[in-house]
């Protein structure tokens, strides 16, 4: 019989080793459903993985890919931050939609003005937003011991419905001819946020992923803040010893989780998504919690994982569209990998040995 | 009687079915959860168990086959939770969040193709003439079968919990896991019968919506269900009779926010169809206001290792 046994140390080898052998892991698994469902597997796979980069496509696909991975990096590194600490924020995809509709709002409200200042009032506007629907159950928690997990997701379902009224109510197009939907930003140069470098897929969502990507690393590894939220995931006990503040954590990583989720939203409604509708929101805010653990909590990870994620989003649209498999198969896939990872991820604190005797 | 264009009588016979799903739903999380075992997979089971059933159901057109096989595929989607946590350790929260995600995306894979289709009717448990009698008949003799079986299952788990053994291994499994292994019981197993019973409820209460509340199927068709029965396990304070009320409660509230849409009462029909939500949100913070042990079980949402 095989039996787990605990490592002293974490094996640093697991670590980096566990999300490519979930990706490998995953691709066979998926192989098999795609086969299952009467596809080539060996063909869907490469359409998904190969293609998007090196197809005969590529050269717009590759563009695309920056395009979904800008959103999801930026959600994933506000979420790490939260989930390294062991707060919960699982309703960015609700922070995500307020950012949109409270960041379109105010350049709404001015328009037709030109100013070059508007697009940046815009971005603070949204993460002001995010922040803002992530502080309800912030707040609810720290002063009413409610479960964030719970209320987060709760507020998820009200941002929707906020939602459905904007696009159909107070943020409807006076010019739509009736139609559901803003007016759209690409005609309204001082709010949008066009690709910045021909073919790249490269807007200012993008540029802010990185950035904070960097900033978050930074964080993590040099600052004080970062060895706190580290010590209050791991130790919580030892972190209140510290003077860690249970607290004031909570209020500080579901504010920056929210902003940043709130900041991704309006970044897709003033560039790809174009203008706020009913489903503008395409569940990046649900997709970047697997992107926040395919990428190991760490923000250089992070990056990685979201252009992975990225390439099954749009090489899962290319596969959709040249070989028929179904939206839903690329959904199953991105939870398979989740399911894998986790399951491999037991190697990093533990090892398997051979029991002898009777246990 | 009639207030305001809602008859109460008619009001609390639809509340009653109306909280089946999120009552099954919520029974099998509390078992689950007083075993020490947080499965925020409850969404996806219950969708996969709204699928599975309805396509039983209309596979053999039986709605009681149909229940089986959504208790079953829910059962089964647990287990994959219950592999992953009990033995392969991994962390309850983000596993149950995968649950979800990964119920989601394979219901609407596989009910691609029964969009429209009718399922065979559940028929009511009592005949016509005791459903008619005035009050006491909508209430006490208009249900399915279903309907009675909820709240016979809110008694079973009762008895179980407080008056037997297994509800003694169980609670002390989920109280302190080390003691329960230290007195010789098998932690991870235990455990992982509950997640599967767990599961088994969950499909069932989501059999309930796509067979009977709906009744057809469509994307999601759960639509949260599962996420309140998370938040009415906490309100109940992880107590069967506690989850009962919590979920007619929800069920009242979800009903008497339709009636008004269609009553037309002014009130705008974002603001209605958002209610059941907020009123959760609401609920939760009484429930978790001013409390520093909640009632919940002390080993919650640790896993277990044997290192002996």
């Amino acid at each position: 019989m095989l039996r787990l046994e605990k490592r002293p140390t974490p094996s640093r080898f697991w670590l980096y080793a566990t999300p490519p052998v979930a990706v490998i892991l995953t691709m066979v698994a998926g192989g098999i459903l795609f086969a299952a469902m009467g596809k080539n597997p060996f063909e869907v796979i490469r359409t998904i993985f190969w293609d998007p980069v090196f197809g005969e496509f590529a050269f717009y696909l590759r563009g695309q890919l920056l395009v979904k991975a800008g959103p999801l990096i930026l959600i994933a590194i506000g979420l790490a931050l939260g989930f390294r600490a062991g707060i919960w924020n699982i309703g960015a995809e609700g922070q995500y939609i307020m950012g949109a509709i409270f960041g379109a709002s105010v350049g709404l409200a001015v328009f037709p003005t030109e100013n070059r200042l508007i697009f940046p009032v815009m971005v603070v506007a949204g993460a002001f937003g995010g922040w803002l629907w992530a502080m309800i159950p912030a707040i609810l928690k720290t002063r009413f011991n409610t479960n964030e997990i719970l209320v987060s997701l709760m507020l998820v379902y009200v941002a929707e419905t906020i939602l459905a009224k904007a696009s159909t109510g107070f943020l409807k197009n006076p010019e739509g001819m009736g139609f559901p939907g803003s007016r759209n930003f690409s005609s309204y140069p001082a709010a949008a946020n066009p690709e910045l470098i021909a073919g790249t897929g490269l807007h200012w969502g993008g540029v802010a992923a990185f950035v904070t990507a960097i900033l978050a690393y930074v964080l993590l590894t040099r600052h004080q803040t970062g060895f706190q939220i580290r010590l209050a995931g791991q130790a919580p006990r030892a972190a209140r010893f510290h003077g860690v503040s249970p607290a004031r954590l909570v209020v500080m990583c579901m504010g920056l989780s929210g902003a940043m989720a709130g900041m991704a939203g309006l970044f897709e409604v003033t560039g790809p998504a174009g203008q706020i509708s009913i489903d503008f929101n395409t569940g990046y805010g649900f997709t970047a919690i697997i992107v926040a653990f395919l990428g190991r909590l760490n923000p250089l990870g992070i990056v990685l994982a979201g252009f992975l994620m990225a390439l099954t989003y749009v090489g899962g649209e290319m596969a959709s569209t040249n070989l028929g498999l179904p939206d839903a198969a690329i959904q199953v896939f991105q939870g398979m990998l989740l399911f894998f990872l986790l399951a491999v991820d037991v190697l990093t604190n533990y090892r398997f040995r051979l029991a002898v005797g009777a246990h | 009687m009639d207030w305001g264009g809602i008859n109460p009588v008619i009001l609390i016979a639809t509340l009653m079915a109306s909280a089946v799903p999120i009552l099954l739903a919520a029974l099998g999380e509390t078992v689950v959860e007083r075993a020490g075992v947080l499965n925020l997979g409850v969404e996806g089971m219950m969708v996969i168990g709204a699928l599975g059933g309805f396509i039983v159901a209309v596979q053999t057109g039986s709605p009681v086959v149909g229940f089986i096989g959504g208790a079953v595929c829910g059962a089964a989607l647990s287990l994959i939770f219950a592999l992953l946590t009990q033995v392969f350790l991994a962390n309850q929260v983000a596993t149950g969040l995968a649950l979800t995600l990964f119920g989601l995306g394979v219901s609407s894979l596989g009910g691609q193709g029964y969009n429209g289709v009718k399922p065979p009717p559940t028929g009511k448990l009592f005949p016509q003439a005791l459903a008619d009698l005035p009050v006491v008949g909508p209430i006490v003799f208009g249900h399915d079968w279903v309907v009675y079986f909820s709240i016979a299952m809110t008694a079973v788990l009762w008895w179980v919990l407080k008056a037997t053994r297994v509800g003694l291994i169980i609670r002390a499994v989920g109280e302190s896991h080390e003691a329960a292994h230290a007195l010789g019981y098998k932690v991870n197993r235990i455990r992982l019968m509950c997640i599967a019973f767990g599961g088994a409820m969950a499909g069932m209460g989501g059999a309930y919506v796509s067979l009977a509340r709906v009744p057809q199927w469509v994307d999601g068709i759960t639509a949260g269900a599962g996420w309140i029965a998370l938040a009415i396990v906490v309100f109940a304070s992880w107590k069967p009779w506690r989850v009962l009320i919590g979920a007619y409660l929800f069920g009242g509230i979800t009903v008497l926010q339709l009636n008004l849409q269609v009553a037309g009462s002014g009130i705008p029909v974002e603001y209605l169809s958002m209610a059941p939500y907020l009123i959760t949100i609401l609920v939760l913070v009484i429930i978790s206001a001013g409390r520093k042990a909640n009632g919940a079980p002390a080993s919650l949402g640790q896993n277990f290792h044997a290192s002996r």
